[in-house]
């Protein structure tokens, strides 16, 4: 694997809000191909919102967004995930009126091909075996649990240019946290930049090769992992100090 | 057997037609996540081009055929999509409902204005010849034309689309596109130009069943597509709007139970007369007490909806103290040149006009009432002002009691049917609940009112009195006046007390969010019966007024139809304040009293204006000229500010 050189993924001054309420305020960040990167902040720092501009779903204001040096800002989100860009938002990632192998189909055929389709279905199911006993039933039966699988299962069959996963692994238990975070490992050895918001802060960074921490939608820290954990910890005590807990 | 079928077959091509727009109505929902009650306004649309083109312009049926069906059909349902239900947010079900009630309600209103008034005469049947008979069932019931092809079409009809739906790609990412586009974009598909593409198969289909079906009726009405729509919307209820087959079959059921029920049933019994033309509604109760997916119907399914910003809040009312000592002083200014020249020389047919436009107004706010401060979208408010109405004149011309006691009573008993209502359908909401108050509508517009012991038959029902100087008050404008005046300002003055008092602020809270209201201790369902109630009493003691002015009272005159009406031009004024309702029920008089003056055909443009100001609710859910009104008060604060040399404050920083 090549590192260095392109970017996959480059945050340059990023602004954005909700209608008039702002919530990112000049965010830069750069991850390269094959490295992960750990997006760390308290409830409401704007973790979830860098993961929605990067993948197009809340415009960015000001600024730029490159994925693998082109320039991205203010594509609709289908062209951006066209360019090999994956999101997987927090909560619910996948539709819960249709199959699961519908699910798997409507994010397969785009990314592997019509024709490697079937093939690549039965790589999902192989690895996940639980999937191919629920190939038929509708994801809304399953456990929250399950459907990270699913989400899980598209990025892996055929790895993004680059993932970013907002929070899987939360709400699950242990077991299925250490195989989410096994399968992060894999993509990353195939080559996809990877930026986790977590938070687990301990396990992004055991993942990460660099962190970002963000407080009230600015970026409070990036470098080393090494170096993060005492700024999150700084911010968060910040947070629960009184009085300041809702200043925005 | 032999009589059995002869009773049922006729019910096919009306089953067919139901079947056919019930499962129209599953595949808008299935692919757009809208339930589409403007469907049979598309059909209504296409079938009236069609005709329009070969009778009155002599087009040959293929073109003709051509440019209502394959180019309207489609153009029409893009034409939704991209200026209307696209920009509305997937979590917004009132606004859904409201957008899809105005062109209900519209576009049989505009076609005339567009096209011409002209009875149309329904166009050739494309397939089979409708009258020949080509084969007999059994022995002796003959199966013509018109049979066959509603059944054909039927059946075509479903196979196509369901194969469309569960085979093909398209179709997957059509139902993907109706639980959350978003996701859908995630995974780079194009999710608008996905919903576009289903709102041009579902006009397009829409414009199919309008042509195909249009033989079955003499002439082209909308009213036959409406009441073709109910029918069509018991049905798809019954599929829990999600199995297309499912939705036919209910369908052909409704049609040819119904008909089949008519040839047994003797003539004179009230099942004849009451309850067979109610069956579709009553099934439609049915399905939606005791189908239990159509609960959670209306329910965000789009686990992205997060992303939207909040609701914009309603802008400040607090007005400048310079603005609001203008504002008040024209307010009185206004309020006593109206009292004065309604009292001396408003001409009599304008008097009589404004008049009714202030009883209109007691009935708008109940509209106001109940979606602008509680948030529940009712479809039955004209039905409980004809309750109330019927109530007051039965009882004084039956029991001796004076029309003014009965008026008090009706006004309870509308408010005791709307608590009821509410009471029944506690556990729906949303879409659920607007489908429940409609088919309560119906119910009574069918079953109910044209019955002689309540309305008197065809003829209406004249009111008596002994203490209200009944003759006086419809002959004389000044005397109504003076009583409507006074009602209405007891009404408003009412709801702008109960609007700020506790019971306001729970309604308020449970507008918000139910959840979040219950989460604080309000009793969601108490609540919701009470605010039932309440504006129950309210439209029906504006159906009372209504009815005094015209001394007789027709069955036909408290329609559904007037409901989804009332509905879309409150929206359209503003729901959320008292006055909204005053201007609604003045505009409209005022608007079609002004248009007796313009040609024929224009009449029904009132209608088509109010639903073009209700489409906006989306954009403007403060209703459009409320929105006016704040601007032209931001924009008078400001000039008088340039004018006084203020500085202005910062107007920046973050919210
Ligand atoms: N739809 C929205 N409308 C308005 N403001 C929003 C919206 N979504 C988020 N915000 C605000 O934007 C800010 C950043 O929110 P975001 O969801 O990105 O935080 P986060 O770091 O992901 O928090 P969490 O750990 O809770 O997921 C917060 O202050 C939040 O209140
Ligand atoms: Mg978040």
């Amino acid at each position: 694997m090549i590192h260095g050189g392109n970017p996959a993924l480059e945050l340059d001054g990023v602004c954005a809000a909700y209608g008039p309420y702002r919530a990112l305020f000049g965010v830069s960040f750069s991850v390269q191909e094959g490295a992960a990167l750990a997006l760390l902040g308290p409830n409401g720092a704007g973790k979830s919102t860098v993961a929605r501009v990067v993948s197009g779903l809340v415009p960015a204001s000001s600024g730029r967004i490159r994925v693998g040096g082109s320039d991205v800002t203010g594509k609709p989100a289908w062209a951006i995930a066209r360019t090999g860009l994956s999101h997987v938002p927090e909560g619910r990632g996948v539709f819960d009126s249709l199959s699961v192998e519908e699910n798997l189909v409507l994010s397969l055929r785009r990314r592997a091909g019509r024709r490697n389709l079937a093939a690549s279905l039965e790589r999902a199911y192989a690895r996940f075996p639980l999937l191919a006993e629920r190939r038929h039933h509708r994801v809304g039966t399953l456990s929250g649990g399950q459907q990270r699988l699913v989400s899980l299962a598209k990025v892996l069959v055929v790895p993004p240019r680059v993932l970013v996963a907002d929070e899987l692994s939360l709400g699950l238990a242990p077991s299925v946290v250490d195989d989410v975070y096994a399968a992060f490992a894999d993509v990353r050895r195939s080559g996809t930049a990877l930026v986790v918001v977590e938070q687990q802060v301990d396990r992004a960074l055991g993942l990460a090769s660099t962190a970002v921490v963000l407080e009230h939608g600015s970026v409070a820290y990036v470098g080393p992992p090494s170096g993060a954990r005492g700024v999150v910890a700084q911010v968060l005590s910040r947070r629960s100090r009184p009085g300041s807990a809702d200043r925005r | 057997m032999e009589q059995l079928l002869g009773f049922a077959v006729p019910g096919v091509p009306y089953g067919c037609a139901y079947a056919v727009f019930a499962v129209g109505l599953v595949l808008t929902y299935q692919t757009t996540g809208v339930f589409n009650f403007g469907y049979g306004a598309q059909a209504y649309a296409s079938a009236f081009v069609f005709a329009w083109l070969v009778d009155d312009h002599a087009w040959p049926t293929w073109a003709a055929f051509v440019c209502a069906v394959v180019v309207l059909g489609p153009g029409l349902g893009l034409v939704f999509d991209r200026f209307l239900f696209r920009r509305i947010p997937s979590t917004n079900t009132t606004a859904k409902i409201v957008t899809g009630l105005s062109l209900l309600v519209g576009i049989p209103a505009l076609l005339p204005v567009v096209f011409g008034n002209g009875n149309l005469v329904g166009a050739p049947s494309i397939v089979f010849n409708p009258g020949t008979v080509y084969f007999h069932l059994g022995a002796g019931v003959p199966v013509n034309g018109t049979y066959l092809s509603a059944a054909l079409f039927t059946v075509a009809m479903l196979v196509v689309l369901v194969l469309l739906l569960r085979t093909t790609h398209l179709g997957l990412e059509m139902r993907a596109a109706a639980e959350s586009s978003r996701l859908l974009e995630l995974e780079g598909v194009n999710a608008r130009r996905v919903t576009a593409t289903a709102w041009a198969v579902s006009g397009l289909m829409a414009g199919i069943a309008g042509v195909l079906l249009a033989p079955t009726e003499v002439t082209i009405q909308p009213q036959d597509y409406v009441t073709l729509m109910v029918a069509a919307i018991a049905a798809a209820a019954c599929a829990a709007l999600r199995s297309m087959p499912v939705a036919a079959l209910f369908g052909v059921l409704i049609g040819v139970v119904s008909l089949t029920a008519q040839g047994y049933l003797p003539t004179s019994s009230f099942w004849y007369s009451a309850v067979l033309p109610a069956f579709p509604f009553i099934v439609l109760v049915g399905a939606l007490l005791f189908v239990p997916g159509l609960r959670r119907l209306g329910q965000a399914t789009d686990p992205l909806s997060s992303v939207d910003p909040p609701l914009p809040l309603p802008a400040a009312r607090a007005r400048g103290r310079e603005i609001d000592r203008i504002v008040r002083t024209g307010f009185w200014a206004l309020l006593f040149a109206f009292v004065a020249s309604m009292l001396t020389w408003m001409p009599p047919a304008w008097e009589t006009v404004l008049n009714q436009g202030m009883a209109y107004s007691v009935v708008f706010l109940s509209v106001t009432f109940l979606t602008g401060t509680a948030g529940q979208l009712s479809l039955a408010q004209a039905t409980l002002a004809g309750i109330a109405a019927f109530t007051a004149g039965q009882l004084a011309s039956h029991l001796g009691l004076d029309f003014l006691a009965g008026a008090v009573l009706g006004a309870l008993a509308a408010s005791l049917v709307a608590g009821l209502l509410a009471f029944a359908s506690l556990r729906l909401r949303g879409l659920g609940l607007a489908l429940m108050t409609l088919a309560a509508a119906l119910l009574f517009d069918v079953a109910v009112f044209p019955a002689q012991a309540v309305s008197g038959g065809t003829g209406g029902l004249a009111l008596e009195s002994r203490w209200l100087p009944l003759d006086l008050l419809s002959s004389n404008g000044h005397a109504y006046f003076l009583l409507a005046f006074v009602v209405l300002v007891v009404c408003a003055g009412a709801v702008t007390l109960v609007q700020r008092g506790t019971v306001g602020r729970f309604l308020a809270a449970m507008r918000g969010s139910e959840l979040g209201a219950a989460g604080v201790g309000v009793n969601l369902a108490w609540q919701r019966v009470l605010a039932f109630a309440l504006s129950g009493a309210l439209a029906g003691v504006g159906g009372t007024l209504l009815a005094i002015q015209q001394t007789v009272i027709a069955p036909g005159e408290f329609n559904y139809q007037l409901s989804l009406a009332f509905v879309v031009i409150v929206v359209t004024t503003g729901v959320g304040t008292v006055e909204g309702a005053i201007q609604a029920g003045i505009g409209l008089v005022v608007l079609e009293q002004l248009l007796q003056y313009a040609p024929q055909r224009m009449q029904g443009l009132a209608f088509v204006v109010f639903a073009i100001g209700a489409l906006t609710y989306a954009a403007h859910p403060e209703g459009i000229v409320e929105l006016e009104k704040r601007r032209w008060t931001g924009r008078a604060e400001r000039a008088l500010k340039r004018l006084r040399r203020a500085p202005a404050p910062a107007v920046t920083g973050r919210p």
